[in-house]
């Protein structure tokens, strides 16, 4: 493999923020949701390529756990979004404001 | 040009525009698709890396199942809705953009110090760990050293379809007073409605 390992995550490092902007900037509960998904396999990109760069399964290891871990995120994320939907009308991360002191 | 170069310079593109793309859309079901797009760049890499086991399950767990279920949530919450562009705290999203700006750059100097721009990977992956095929290498890997956390993330799978069970369920299925729980024919309600919502947890058990 000729492409250097460092472009690899290059790539992860931009995804990563992208999903950070997303997180920081956005509203909709949902499409929050998806930029922490994102940011979640940005960092298993990093993870595969290190993996590669020290000839070891480690990292792919790691990659598999924080996928197992990410659907279980996400499927009680979804719930918890579906249930503050059923009981306000609304997706949006500005007007779940109960527990505001 | 070597292959793995091709492919880097082809899907590198594609995947930060479309997360980019991600970023810009004010539709929800816009965003699931170009994040389908983005995850399927990434599991290209993968494939690039070596590491085709993780290719397979990154298109079957990540763009299959998991952008299913929310394609699935954005249907039942409603496709219309779009958000206010009200600022309820002054500047947050000039903030937000900045520090992500400010996180690529320091991760980038992070690179260079640490790894290095022009750092390439060791030619003997496929001989070396990847004997007998990335799937075998990674089972030998995972049952051997990883056996204990790999059993405790099935238990973990378990907490998680149980509790979407409770979340899920309609706070009047559950009545305070058990008098009319019996009487109810919706009580099995909640396990008949959940049952798409649980399908992300099974190809990675």
């Amino acid at each position: 493999m000729r492409t250097p390992i460092s472009y690899f995550l290059v790539v992860s490092a931009m995804l990563f923020a992208i999903g950070t902007i997303g997180v920081l900037t956005r509203r909709n509960a949902l499409i929050i949701f998806m930029s922490v998904e994102l940011q979640l396999n940005a960092v298993n990109l990093s993870l595969v390529a290190f993996s590669r760069m020290h000839n070891d399964l480690d990292g792919q290891v790691l990659a598999f756990f924080s996928m197992v871990v990410a659907a279980a995120e996400v499927v009680v994320g979804l719930a918890i979004i579906v249930n503050v939907f059923r009981r306000r009308r609304t997706a949006s991360v500005d007007d779940a404001t109960v527990l505001r002191g | 040009m070597p292959l793995d170069n091709v492919v880097f310079w082809v899907f590198a593109p594609i995947s930060i525009a479309s997360a980019i793309a991600m970023l810009f859309q004010r539709n929800a079901v816009h965003a699931a698709l170009f994040l389908i797009v983005n995850f399927f760049t990434i599991a290209v890499f993968y494939l690039v890396l070596g590491a085709s086991f993780l290719f397979a399950v990154q298109i079957i767990v990540y763009a299959g199942a998991i952008m299913v279920l929310f394609l699935f949530v954005i249907m039942l919450l409603g496709v219309d809705r779009h958000e206010s562009l009200v600022e309820r705290i002054r500047g947050q999203r000039a903030v937000g953009i900045t520090l992500g700006v400010g996180i690529v750059l320091e991760l980038v100097f992070a690179i260079r110090a640490g790894v290095g721009f022009a750092t390439r990977a060791p030619a003997n992956f496929d001989e070396a760990v990847n004997r007998g095929g990335n799937a075998a290498a990674l089972s030998r890997v995972l049952f051997r050293e990883y056996f204990f956390p790999f059993e405790v993330t099935s238990i973990l799978l378990i907490i998680a379809a149980v509790a979407v069970m409770v979340l899920a369920a309609r706070p009047r299925a559950a009545p305070p007073a058990g008098d009319d729980v019996g009487a109810r024919p919706g009580a099995e309600s909640p396990s008949t409605r959940t049952t798409p919502t649980e399908r992300p947890v099974e190809p990675v058990a």
